[in-house]
């Protein structure tokens, strides 16, 4: 048993319950334990760093010291989580003036960061550490026939931080295969959602959306799988107002990863958060109830 | 007040804006550059040109998606996307009034609502925002009324809790932000 610092993000308690859920059941099946931070806060986002990007750095921070308590390194299966925790991190040790600083107002909290955790994203974790040689041995179901677009999302590649290449990805494709699914040809695999400006700029998000729809559909995928949990919002909540802006007939399913690993370990859809999944996935697991029974 | 392009130089995220040698690679790779007042190539030239108020009152970084394939693309490091956010963090700082887009409103109740419960409660956010943007939201009332069928398949597959989740004591964060900016105030 492996244990890691957890980092869920405000996401994992709502709109990306069913990561949330996800995530954890399949940790237990692969023997690591994620630890959840005791009271962190919100990462910032990109939002606190557009409107003061130093006091970002102070609430990315608080994070970092409470992690850097456990010696453990700090896990988040949240993409926007991963890149705002990681830039202060990186730019907290760059610059030791400002860590200082941000060091002087965290000890009002009786806290201090070092600089010494490295902060990494669980499709990482389950690539480097667990690897997919090992998630296949332990799978009960392998997901035969299933054609699943691998969505990684733009923050969870980029900017590089070394783990995957930053266009042309393969770390989630590795991780679909290992499963027995088919990671589709998948072009626009690291392209942007739209991210949060689906609550701002509505029509401009919906047309990126449905440019990802379309590819996944093109490459006959039966569904998507991402690791980010605003993308799969924005894929699977908005999908139907996708399909009325743009008269198209999109029912793709839109999987977190760590769902699909899920349902290959044989656990139940309850405790994946499968409920929790808008454009339903009942069709998909069907098809593959048949394909395990012979049908 | 200081040279603007210094200024820009001296926000974190702004540091290479003078390393950009203008081969537009940011503006090629930006899949909302067409949306934008000015594209980032542009909008580059127009900070080394030391136009402050045509760049802080433009809505040009507020359509930043924060992607970062401007960043891994671009051949002199200038990490435009950082840069976007230097100079929304400027705008505010110095006040400036943008219009032609909301995403300034909606960034304020997402930072408000942490500065609240300490993690972000997206049900409360998002109402808040909605609420701070009245008029934008009467002058498309079509679009308006069908946001509220996402809201409702949202919350009736349990992803939208009603009530926010409390962090004890909000963390501490009040406090250590007010420290914070005592401290800034000092230096």
């Amino acid at each position: 048993m492996k244990d890691y610092a957890f980092y869920p993000g405000c996401s994992a308690e709502s709109t990306g319950r069913g990561y949330g859920l996800s995530v954890q059941a399949v940790a237990g099946s692969l023997e690591i334990q994620l630890i959840e931070l005791e009271d962190w806060n919100c990462c910032g986002s990109t939002p606190y760093g557009s409107l003061n990007e130093l006091e970002a750095m102070v609430v990315a921070a608080r994070n970092l010291a409470l992690a850097e308590k456990t010696g453990l390194d700090l896990v988040t299966p949240c993409s926007s989580c991963y890149v705002t925790l990681k830039k202060a991190n990186l730019h907290l040790q760059d610059h030791p003036r400002l860590m200082a600083m941000v060091n002087e107002a965290l000890a009002v909290a009786g806290l201090e960061y070092h600089g010494k955790v490295s902060v990494r994203h669980i499709v990482e974790v389950l690539t480097d550490d667990i690897t997919p040689g090992l998630i296949t041995e332990k799978i009960k179901r392998r997901l035969e026939g299933l054609k699943v677009a691998p969505y990684y999302g733009c923050q969870l590649v980029r900017p590089q931080y070394g783990f995957d290449d930053a266009e042309l990805p393969g770390s989630l494709d590795s991780l679909i295969e290992c499963l027995g699914a088919e990671a589709v040809p998948y072009p626009v695999k690291a392209r942007c959602c739209g991210g949060s400006l689906i609550l701002s700029e509505e029509d401009l998000a919906l047309g990126l959306i449905n440019k990802l729809l379309k590819s996944a559909a093109d490459n006959g995928a039966h569904c998507l799988a991402t690791p980010c949990p605003l993308c799969q919002t924005n894929l699977d909540a908005y999908q139907g107002k996708v399909n009325s802006k743009f008269k198209t007939g999109y029912n793709l399913p839109v999987f977190f990863i760590t769902q699909l690993i899920g349902l290959a370990l044989g656990l139940d859809d309850k405790s994946l958060g499968l409920d929790t999944n808008i454009v339903s996935p009942r069709d998909v697991l069907t098809q593959l109830a048949g394909v395990k029974s012979g049908t | 007040m200081r040279n603007f392009v210094d200024e820009v130089a001296a926000t974190p995220g702004g540091e290479h804006v003078l390393s950009c040698i203008q081969c537009g690679t940011c503006t090629g790779s930006c899949p909302v550059a067409d949306s934008m007042e000015y594209p980032p190539r542009k909008i580059i030239a127009m900070v080394r040109a030391g136009m402050r108020d045509e760049v802080l009152s433009s809505n040009s970084m507020w359509f930043c998606l924060s992607c970062y394939l401007c960043t891994v693309r671009c051949p002199r490091g200038v990490k435009p996307t950082e840069l976007a956010h230097a100079l929304e963090s400027l705008a505010v700082r110095q006040g400036y009034r943008v219009s032609g887009t909301v995403t300034p409103a909606l960034y304020h109740s997402f930072v408000n609502s942490i500065k609240r419960n300490g993690r972000v409660h997206e049900f409360g956010m998002m109402v808040r925002f909605y609420l701070s943007v009245i008029p934008y939201l009467i002058s498309r009332p079509l679009s308006t009324i069908k946001m509220l069928p996402v809201g409702w398949s949202l919350w009736r597959h349990r992803r939208l809790p009603l009530m926010p989740h409390k962090v004890k004591e909000k963390g501490k964060l009040p406090e250590i932000l007010q420290k914070f900016s005592e401290i800034r105030g000092s230096c």
